[in-house]
């Protein structure tokens, strides 16, 4: 079970106060008109599945009720970070893009 | 037959304190400190149990919680637990056990004796025999489980209760031998918050049964000075009789307390078992090592046993489960066996040792006292059926392969086997760590782990006690300091223990026999599930190389045990086999628990009312006294419906659904989800996330909104209403309430934080009823008189706000049901006064209570849809015919609009929302069934849609139904067919979806 720091509460809590909402850093277009189906198609299905760092998004459900971002390692499990919305990771992971 | 091999002195036992206990149906006597197993063999019981695919004979094996064979069946009735072992059971008086296997008596087991063969069952039997035809898989199964007896869980409730506890510490320490004890003293000392947990009834690990001195005095003192310091230090817990099941992520650990296991199978005091759910800074593992059977033929013999259990039978229970020892063993450790049965007094008729030679100390005490040594030979086979009678001895070579001479049988009723010591790597393994091979120790150590972790102990391979001492001292000093505490350097003096001087072990597994091992008797790896040292080579032989593969094919490691015995053997056969070393093979993963678990201890308290919150309307109470029956809805009791005396279900819809549309009708719509929206941008964030406009939505007005995924499918839908330019309240669906309200602070929060908006649940501050019906404007009209309800000034789809039966409401004019509706809604502390109060007024018209049964067939007349049961998550707004709901000149790209125009939410052939009118009036189609457009097809047949809500509807005198049916909206008059998986086939003709009062006017009136 996950030991997962709130950036809002400033706290450590247990998982089970939290909701996984997937990946994150996923930003809605600006003008989804102006999108081709196949570029629509990769924002509404498409996600990273990688083995090691990855960027998810976190919702303290029973807490703050505030979405926050985590890094989290895919294989080991181990959190490097919390981080608010619209805050840049620190550790980045190879897929991201600079 | 009389505790006939208790030792007349010694032990941990209190001879004073005799207990009565039963196994099998017989009665017998221990003492207190005895545990099941070590009292069964005081009774010199062979037998506890017989094997699970060959039902051979079993007894005794080990001594703890690798126990293989002695798995019980604990006590009767309600308070029953299958799969103990015995050896971990502590007695106590009136203990009644029975062997979970064998029928009808483990001494006399039938199956043996209508040829349960090996040769009928190798390796993969199952995947090879039982494989067709598939249909009589069920009966196979049953036919397997009642032969393999796997324990019978009990059938009534658990009359004990179990609870949980949650603790944050600084050091965690798993296991209390020397290297737990020793960490724990060094870590208390820097105040470090400790909790150390032991699985054994008492502290100490080896130390409770060697004959090693620890600062020139017996082990026993050291331990009781340092389990009394222990238990006086307050910040230090002490967890004996307590198993660390799980080691989870970020240091979390489960720890089962049995709490009162010893003392009778119903708790005489408070909770039986107790979690200890531990989130730790720090965790030092000490759990030891298991020593490792050598496997020679027919090794299974009740009377084989591990040499170190010997030594603990002899010592700490003082019982010697035999007469005339043999010793096979690969190493030094193997002597102490020896050296103790002859300190009891008891024959040792030789010690055979794979080795060339050894200059070990306990090999020159075995020397010095005269035993019988046999250097370079090994056990290749056990002698006998229900108890050993004979050892048979050869020469082997010096790689141990090979039988190199003629073999000799010497007779003895015991035969103790080592065949060097595994690492218990288990835990380290439950976070993810792949163990890793060392030759040195001959054995697996903890792989690489991102656990704030250290290991110590026999874990690490070490067997100095005075080394086991030092480390543990340290490595608690340690931990503490990374935890925070102290400076990391130890202050307690080490003990001063003798080194004992060892000899090299040889790395030996499986004993070569003069026979081949596919011809040799069965040389058994994993004795729970019956795996044999051939079973693995024929298995490798077909083509399994993989040690995943291996282990799932022959079942190897799958027993109650997790093959705490056989699993290291039962690869290094496999490696042999394949002609690999152990380290190229590799291992296999263990995982939690790491003994089995009740699901009493599980569940804890959480069980029953407390197993998950029930919310109840203000109203429960009403409802209840007039004779509601319920439906549960997500968490919520909700009014199903309220039959009247002799009347059947479909009489009181009948009745309950004629009376709304004919006079009135009254609703506890309370659990309808209700979100308060606030601030300047309320409106703006209604339009991105409703599918139509909210920017006209004038203050008292209402209005229906569909919400939809980005996928462009509906996910939720309700009334929202104006309660003030930047006030708005929303209500969802029941069962959608939470979700929905997470879905607008994602889009809130991480899309659109410049928008001004804030949004709170309000679910369960109002208390809601709706009063629908051609009367209910009369109704409201004897409990208001501050709101004009002249249908031309309080429309509908209009809200106002006034006083019902003196309490301040807002009054909804809305219609779920397609007549004229007020939905009342008011603080819930005054529910069930207004509910009353309306109930009185509408007295006159005979105002009928109804649930959500008739809720459902009313709106269902109308066609009006629920999310979650017309809809699936996988119907746009065109399948449900709702383009109307769609806002055509929104600025803004509404969430999911883009998808409209997707290949797949565009092309022609989706399954489309109708109405279904069977040709038989009193035929009410099942939901789900499936719709065929040519009922002759032959099967698989081609599907067409499904039905979504089916009724009879009272006051159209027929049933109906919604469905969703390809193209459907342009085959209305079409029949389309149901074949049912009775043998019936339904038809019924493809309608408009809405049935009664088509043009809307009664919501009018």
């Amino acid at each position: 079970m996950l030991h997962i720091f709130c950036p809002h509460c400033q706290e450590y809590r247990e998982e089970d106060e939290f909701h996984y909402r997937g990946q994150a850093h996923i930003v809605r277009p600006k003008d989804p008109e102006a999108l081709t189906d196949e570029e629509w198609g990769s924002y509404l299905f498409f996600r990273k599945n990688p083995k090691g760092i990855h960027h998810e998004l976190w919702y303290h459900t029973t807490g703050c009720r505030q979405f926050f971002n985590v890094t989290r390692d895919t294989v080991t499990y181990k959190i490097h970070e919390s981080y608010k919305i619209g805050e840049e990771p620190a550790v980045k992971s190879e897929g991201d893009v600079t | 037959m009389s505790q006939n091999k208790r030792l007349a002195s010694g032990g941990r036992i209190d001879r004073k304190k005799v207990i009565n206990f039963s196994f099998d149906g017989k009665s017998y006597k221990g003492f207190e400190g005895d545990t099941l197993a070590s009292a069964l063999l005081a009774n010199g019981v062979d037998i506890i149990a017989r094997s699970f695919k060959y039902s051979r004979p079993r007894g005794i094996t080990g001594h703890g919680s690798e126990e293989p064979n002695g798995v019980i069946q604990l006590g009767t009735g309600a308070s029953t637990i299958p799969n103990v072992r015995a050896t971990q059971q502590e007695l106590y008086a009136g203990l009644v056990a029975n062997p979970v296997a064998g029928w009808p008596s483990v001494n006399f087991d039938l199956m043996a004796t209508l040829g349960k063969a090996g040769a009928m069952m190798p390796p993969g039997f199952y995947y090879k025999t039982f494989m067709y035809p598939q249909k009589l898989w069920m009966t196979y199964e049953h036919f397997i489980r009642k032969a393999a007896g796997l324990g019978k869980a009990p059938t009534a409730p658990d009359p004990d209760t179990y609870d949980k506890i949650n603790h944050h510490c600084d050091v965690m320490i798993v296991g209390a031998g020397p290297a737990g004890l020793s960490a724990a003293l060094a870590a208390a000392k820097t105040g470090a918050r400790v909790i150390i947990a032991d699985e054994q009834n008492e502290m100490g690990g080896s130390l409770l049964s060697t004959t090693q001195t620890i600062d020139g005095a017996p082990a026993s003192q050291w331990l009781q000075d340092t389990i009394e310091t222990l238990e006086d230090y307050s910040n230090v817990i002490v967890l004996p009789r307590s198993t660390v099941m799980g080691y989870y992520d970020h240091n979390f650990l489960v720890v089962i307390e049995r709490r009162t296991d010893h003392l009778g199978e119903i708790s005489p005091r408070g909770a039986r078992q107790r979690m200890h759910r531990v989130r730790a800074k720090q965790v030092i593992l000490a759990p030891g090592a298991q020593e490792r059977p050598l496997i020679f033929a027919n090794n299974d013999i009740p009377g084989v046993m591990l040499a170190s259990s010997i030594s603990v039978y002899l010592n700490r229970y003082a019982v010697a489960p035999g007469n005339a020892l043999v010793v096979s063993t690969a190493n030094d450790s193997g002597y102490q066996a020896a050296i103790d049965w002859h300190k009891a007094g008891r024959k040792v008729i030789g010690i055979a040792d794979s080795r060339a030679e050894s200059n070990g100390e306990l090999v020159e005490e075995a020397k010095k006292l005269g035993l019988k040594i046999w250097f370079s030979h090994a056990v290749i086979e056990a002698k006998g059926s229900r108890r050993v009678y004979a050892a048979t001895v050869a020469p082997i070579n010096a790689e141990g392969t090979q039988v190199t001479g003629a073999s000799q049988n010497y007779d003895c009723d015991i035969i103790a086997t080592s065949g060097g010591w595994s690492p218990v790597v288990h835990l380290s393994c439950h976070t993810g760590a792949r163990p890793v091979w060392n030759d040195d120790i001959i054995g697996f150590l903890p792989g690489k782990t991102v656990q704030k972790q250290h290991c110590v102990g026999s874990l690490m391979g070490q067997h100095q006690l005075h080394d086991t001492f030092e480390q543990g001292l340290a490595t608690g000093a340690q931990a503490a300091c990374e935890a925070g505490f102290g400076d990391g350097s130890n202050s307690i003096k080490v003990p001063s223990v003798d080194l004992v001087k060892t000899g090299q072990a040889q790395a030996l597994f499986l004993v070569p026999h003069s026979k081949s091992v596919s011809r040799a008797p069965k040389q058994f790896v994993d004795m729970q599930n019956d795996v044999t040292a051939a079973g693995i080579e024929l298995a490798t032989r077909e083509g399994f190389e993989s040690i995943e593969h291996v282990k799932r094919y022959t079942a190897l490691g799958f027993g109650t045990d997790q093959g705490k015995l056989g699993n290291i053997n039962g690869m290094a056969v496999a490696a042999q086999s394949l002609n690999k070393t152990i380290a190229e093979t590799g291992t296999t993963i263990f995982r939690p628990s790491y003994t089995p678990t009740t699901f009493g201890a599980i569940a804890g308290r959480d069980t029953d009312s407390l197993f998950d919150p029930i919310r109840y309307t203000a109203m429960q109470s009403w409802h209840e006294a007039n004779g509601a029956l319920f439906e549960d809805v997500g968490q919520w009791k909700r009014p199903w419906y309220f039959p009247k005396p002799g009347e059947t279900m479909q009489q009181t819809l009948d009745r309950e659904c004629l009376a709304t549309r004919n006079s009135v009708g009254i609703l506890d719509a309370s659990t309808l989800g209700k979100i308060d929206i606030q601030g300047k941008d309320a409106r703006e964030f209604l339009n991105r996330v409703y599918t139509n406009a909210w920017s006209k939505l004038a203050v008292g007005k209402c209005r229906y909104g569909l919400m939809l995924k980005e996928d462009g499918m509906i996910m939720d839908d309700g009334v929202t209403s104006c309660i003030a330019d930047d006030h708005f309240i929303l209500t969802t669906t029941t069962g959608g309430a939470a979700n929905v309200l997470e879905w607008l602070e994602l889009w809130h929060q991480t899309e659109w934080p410049e928008l001004e908006v804030y949004m709170t649940s309000v679910t369960d501050h109002w208390s809601t009823m709706t009063i629908s019906g051609p009367n209910s404007r009369k109704v409201l009209a004897k409990v208001c008189d501050d709101i004009d309800l002249d249908k031309d000034s309080f429309k509908f789809m209009d809200w106002r706000s006034g006083t019902v039966a003196g309490v301040k409401s807002r009054v909804f004019r809305i219609s779920f049901t397609g007549e004229l509706s007020y939905e009342i809604n008011v603080q819930a502390n005054h529910g069930l006064h207004v509910w009353e109060a309306i109930m009185e007024a509408g007295k006159e018209f005979d105002i009928t209570p109804y649930g959500t049964e008739t809720m459902h067939v009313l709106r269902a007349e109308k066609g009006f849809i629920i999310v979650g049961q017309d809809t699936d998550g996988s119907v746009t707004p065109q399948d449900m015919d709702m383009s109307w709901c769609i806002g055509k000149n929104k600025e803004f790209s509404f969430i999911g609009k883009r998808s409209f125009t997707r290949p797949d939410t565009s092309r022609t052939d989706r399954k489309q929302f109708v109405g279904l009118k069977p040709k038989d009036a009193n035929v009410i189609l099942p939901e789900g069934a499936q719709a065929v457009r040519n009922p002759n097809e032959s099967i698989p047949m081609t599907m067409v849609g499904h039905v979504t809500s089916s009724y009879y509807s009272a006051v159209l005198g027929h049933s109906f139904a919604l469905a969703v049916i390809k193209d459907g909206h342009n085959r209305k008059g079409e029949s389309v067919y149901f074949p049912l998986a009775d043998g019936r086939t339904i038809e019924a003709e493809i309608t408009d979806y809405v049935f009664y009062d088509a043009k809307g006017e009664k919501q009018h009136v």
